[in-house]
């Protein structure tokens, strides 16, 4: 089962599964090692044993003194640990998806519950209704709660790279932004809600299956 | 200030409501409101003379579009913010009344509401939306109370499934069981016991419990079963959902061979290999390496093929001559053969039938939408990114991929607004019509080579020691299978389609026309010529080894395919090109690969009953093969690649030329055609159904006990009539869903424009508040300085002795 730091409570355990999209396997260790998960070589073949869980993944973010169970379950991770996972390392959204599932005042850090909540809404299993509404909310770069013009257009910008040659032309980019208005806003206020941008996303069945992060 | 609208009375019915015949009056006051306002609108710009000549333009009435609004007050921006279209995505408090409204409708569905709390549940909306410019947190606790409330009157397994689904923390979600739970409990408690109820409540509740954990359990249990999770996700995670479709699609199709193989492992092979016949007549041939290519040899008298299977009842109690009793170790579970092999054989082509199309119909039903072939730029932005890539150079191409398919969108956009030429269409129709021209010249081409190859087959027999040239005809039909579809690919790149995704389905049509159509001309020579031609031999076996030939030789050369497609082209590529890029993975090609052999396995079932096995041992194979060539050597295609999209198109391939055609060949072969009368388990009959209707007569004959099952055999099996019936009301039904999703559309577009012409109502009240806000600063500002200028007078006038 693994070292002291990852034995979780059955009525904990039990309650994350009630609550969230996550399996048990998810939220606790599997059966690896942590040693070949930070050297980082792949399991062997066919028999191989589920990749380690959440918790492990967590507790491996902490310091070495912090990583028993009840501190775990308190302490909370900055931004730019949680951003060297493998997994959020080379995706655009990486900094938006932190802020928006940090509980801190300041939105800079996460606990082990808001990660938890993380990887349920990017599960397999969540709904495509709760990973619209995230995803509404990652999008809305200036937390005003709709997509305005500078809200997409950073989105584009996240979409075709960071460098500047990656950019589009600027006429390009207006009438991009014109013809997502043009299909999107249907009360034609010049923003798009939650609820045109769920009309938006259930036009496509690919959804569901790309916002996905498996841990 | 406040404006009071002048709606002038009707004198006839003072308690009749405005009708809509009655609309001029209504529209009169408006307009004697906007006079107004437009006179009062120039009265302040003469005040204000030329100091702000920019304001004329807000003297203007005329609703302004929200790009022409000049910055709003706070104040306006502060009731733009709390707008509950707003709010939705952002404030705890407006999901939690979204949420609560949801349970009610839930809760309404399961029972009827309680008449205790009706009064405060009454209207929801009017207490959850309020114009309140500082919404106080007593508020949300009012609505968090509604909502713990409405949860408690759902059951545990709902409001679990409830919270769930709810976008809120994980900690707020907590508090929200923890208040529903700890209430119910006191409102049992307080209830008082009335007889069964509680008890049943209860029971109830424990056994959801129970059978909810016993759910996650099986889950957590098959999850831990699922083969390759590791490996499927960094393929996933290099490469993406389109790659990553191919081998999922290959692990469907281990499902499927596995269905098919365990119930004829079970009740044919595993039955005769206990019971083995008589040994054969003639030597045993020795073993040579070439049995595993052709099948022949020492294996051809063994379980793998149809003719080893006897044709009699195994384990038949004994029947003594005169009467006496039989030993005490005399069998007493006789097994009918020919029965058990054409039933198994019928019922597991019968259940994979129902799963093809039950998974084809969901598949269906996940990647349709209404109207999904509009917006597709949002789509694109909002849908096309990937979160499961984790490279960062794959990352970087799926940046690259997703720039360059913004800026053909917007190409494409650009074309379609300017006007067509006429020249230029029919050039494009003539392009293509030569195009498909060609590549059905090529597919005649190749249908008539393999025809005359399998002719010269027959008329040159081939002898018992040189059954290497056995492989020929097998040989001639894979490189044929493997080269056209490069040739198409050439051929292609004259034509210029509209949408690249039209291109990916031309090309699979093409490759599967080309590979039907020679499987066609085989399935003709084997039950047409074959039969005839070995009228004393065992035709059977002779089909089954084919089919055996043709898959063995099928993996080599996907093996040699991958080999030089993949890794050769790459090596030139990086050598001699000194280009960086690697080949793309031919996602489309590879899918009808599998489709192919499939359909070859689902062939042969009947003449050799451990094909599946042999497909499944092939499949596992081709997907480390296709892995290591993946990673080595290959890149995510530029394309862009629906991956729901095309999952539902490769099952439905897989349902209807590959197994439909499969299931026609079994039919004739069944039905029509003689059996061999030196082997297998239908030596005696005249058609394999005929093992069928002896055991049903002999049924009809055993006693009135079971006479329903020949009475359903003569009725449902052998009359068409139900047949017809059934057609006809599956294509009642079709129609009357084919009338649904039209009229949905209606509907759609009807909701559409009502939002739109709310979307300027709402346009129109934010330029009226806006306006509105903007006065009362203005006549503020102006009370200001008037103030200060009439104290100087007073100070002034009090100051003059």
């Amino acid at each position: 089962m693994g070292g002291s730091g990852s034995r979780l409570s059955k009525e904990l355990l039990a309650e994350y599964q009630d609550l969230t999209f996550l399996t048990k396997q998810e939220i606790i260790l599997g059966a690896p090692d942590a040693h070949r998960r930070a050297t980082s070589q792949p399991p062997p073949g066919l028999g191989a044993p589920l990749a380690p869980a959440a918790h492990r993944r967590f507790c491996e973010l902490l310091p070495q003194e912090h990583r028993s169970m009840e501190e775990s379950l308190q302490i909370r991770v900055s931004l730019e640990q949680i951003l060297s996972l493998p997994e959020l390392k080379a995706n655009p959204f990486k900094e938006r998806i932190c802020k928006v599932f940090s509980t801190s005042p300041a939105r800079d850090s996460l606990s082990f519950e808001d990660f938890l909540d993380l990887l349920s809404v990017f599960s397999d299993t969540a709904t495509p209704d709760i990973k619209s509404h995230y995803a509404f909310r990652i999008f809305d770069f200036d937390d005003d709660g709709t997509l305005n013009r500078e809200d997409l257009s950073q989105l584009v910008n996240c979409l075709t790279g960071q460098g500047e040659d990656t950019r589009l032309s600027a006429s390009e980019m207006k009438q991009l932004i014109d013809n997502i208005l043009e299909e999107s806003d249907i009360d034609r206020d010049g923003t798009i809600n939650l609820s045109e941008f769920q009309h938006v996303i259930s036009r496509s069945p690919d959804f569901a299956s790309s916002f996905k992060i498996v841990l | 200030m406040a404006f009071v609208l002048n709606v002038p009375e009707i004198s006839e019915d003072h308690d009749r409501e405005p009708s809509p015949y009655d609309e001029n009056e209504v529209h009169d006051s408006f307009h004697q409101l906007i006079q107004e306002q437009s006179q009062w609108a120039e009265l302040q710009l003469r005040e204000l003379g030329a100091g702000a000549p920019g304001t004329s333009d807000r003297g203007r009435q005329a609703p302004l579009g929200p790009e022409d609004a000049a910055a709003p007050s706070t104040a306006t921006l502060r009731i733009l913010a709390s707008m509950p279209s707003r709010t939705i995505g952002r404030s705890r408090g407006a999901i939690i009344s979204q949420y609560y409204n949801r349970t009610v409708q839930l809760r309404r569905r399961v029972t009827r509401p309680q008449l205790g709390g009706a009064g405060r549940s009454a209207r929801p909306s009017l207490r959850l939306y309020d114009l309140e410019l500082d919404p106080a947190a007593l508020e949300e606790e009012e609505k968090r109370s509604l909502l713990v409330k409405e949860l408690q009157g759902l059951t545990v397994a709902q409001r679990d499934h409830m919270l769930r689904r709810m976008p809120l923390g994980l900690a707020e979600k907590r508090c929200l069981r923890e208040e529903s739970r700890t209430l119910t409990g006191k409102h049992r408690g307080g209830r008082g016991q009335r007889g069964l109820f509680p008890c049943c409540g209860q029971l109830r509740d424990t056994c959801v419990l129970v059978l909810h954990s016993l759910g996650l359990g099986l889950l957590a249990g098959l999850h831990r079963l699922m083969p390759w999770h590791y490996a499927l996700k960094r393929i996933g995670g290099q490469f993406g959902s389109s790659v990553l479709s191919y081998f999922l699609f290959l692990k469907t199709l281990l499902a499927f061979n596995a269905l098919l193989l365990l119930p004829v492992l079970a009740f044919v092979v595993g039955v005769q290999a206990a019971f083995p016949p008589p040994a054969s007549l003639g030597s045993v041939p020795a073993f040579t390496g070439l049995e595993l290519l052709t099948g022949g040899g020492r294996f051809t008298h063994s379980v793998l093929y149809y003719g080893y299977y006897s044709n009699s009842t195994l384990n038949q109690p004994c029947a003594p001559p005169d009467g006496g009793q039989c030993g005490p170790e005399s069998p007493s579970l006789p097994y009918n053969m020919p029965l058990a092999y054409l039933l198994t054989v019928g019922v597991a082509f019968f259940v994979t039938c129902v799963t093809l199309v039950y998974s084809m119909s969901r598949s269906f039903g996940e990647s349709y939408r209404v109207g999904s072939a509009s917006g597709v730029h949002a789509v694109t932005v909002f849908c096309t990114w990937d979160h499961k890539v984790t490279q960062k150079r794959a990352s970087r191409l799926q940046h690259d991929h997703i720039r360059t398919h913004l800026k053909e969108l917007l190409a494409e956009w650009q074309l379609r607004q300017g006007p067509r030429s006429a020249c230029g269409r029919l050039r494009q129709v003539a392009a293509l019509g030569l195009v498909w021209l060609l590549c059905l010249a090529t597919t005649l081409g190749c249908t008539v080579a393999v025809y005359a190859f399998s002719e010269l087959m027959i008329k040159s027999p081939v002898s018992a020691d040189q059954e290497g040239a056995l492989l020929a005809l097998p040989a001639v039909v894979c490189l044929l299978n493997l080269g056209a579809p490069y040739l198409y690919r050439c051929l292609a790149t004259l034509e210029h389609h509209d949408s690249p995704v039209l291109e990916v389905y031309v090309a699979v049509c093409r490759n599967l026309i080309l590979k039907m159509v020679i499987l066609g001309v085989l399935c003709y020579h084997w039950l047409g010529r074959r039969v005839g031609a070995l009228r004393d031999q065992c035709w059977e076996n002779f089909v089954g080894q084919e089919l055996y030939r043709l898959t063995v030789l099928d993996f080599i050369f996907v093996l040699l395919d991958t080999l030089f497609g993949e890794l050769v082209w790459r090596l030139i590529s990086e050598r001699k090109l000194k280009r960086r890029e690697k080949p793309e993975f031919d996602i489309a090609g590879n899918v009808l690969e599998l489709i192919y052999g499939q359909t070859l396995t689902w062939l042969g079932v009947l003449f050799a009953p451990l094909l599946p096995a042999i497909q499944i041992i092939k499949l596992l194979l081709v997907f480390y093969v296709k892995k290591a060539s993946l990673m080595a050597n290959c890149q995510a295609p530029r394309r862009p690649w629906l991956a729901s999209h095309m999952s539902t198109v490769f099952i439905s391939l897989l349902c209807f030329p590959s197994f439909l055609g499969a299931a026609v060949f079994l039919c004739y072969a069944v039905w029509q055609v003689k059996p061999s009368s030196t082997c297998g388990p239908f030596r005696t009959l005249d058609t394999m159904y005929e093992a069928g209707k002896v055991w049903v007569r002999r049924l009809e004959k055993a006693g009135p006990s079971v006479s329903w099952l020949p009475w359903v055999h003569r009725y449902l099996v052998e009359n068409t009539f139900p047949v017809y019936l059934v057609s006809a009301l599956l294509l009642a039904v079709i129609y009357l869903n084919i009338q649904v999703v039209k009229g949905q559309r209606k509907v759609i577009c009807l909701l559409r424009e009502q939002i739109s012409n709310e979307g300027e109502d709402k346009v129109f009240l934010i330029n009226k508040l806006h306006s509105v806000y903007e006065r009362k600063e203005r006549s503020r500002t102006e009370r200001g300085r008037g103030a200060p200028a009439e104290t100087q007078n007073v100070s002034r006038s009090s100051g003059r002795p």
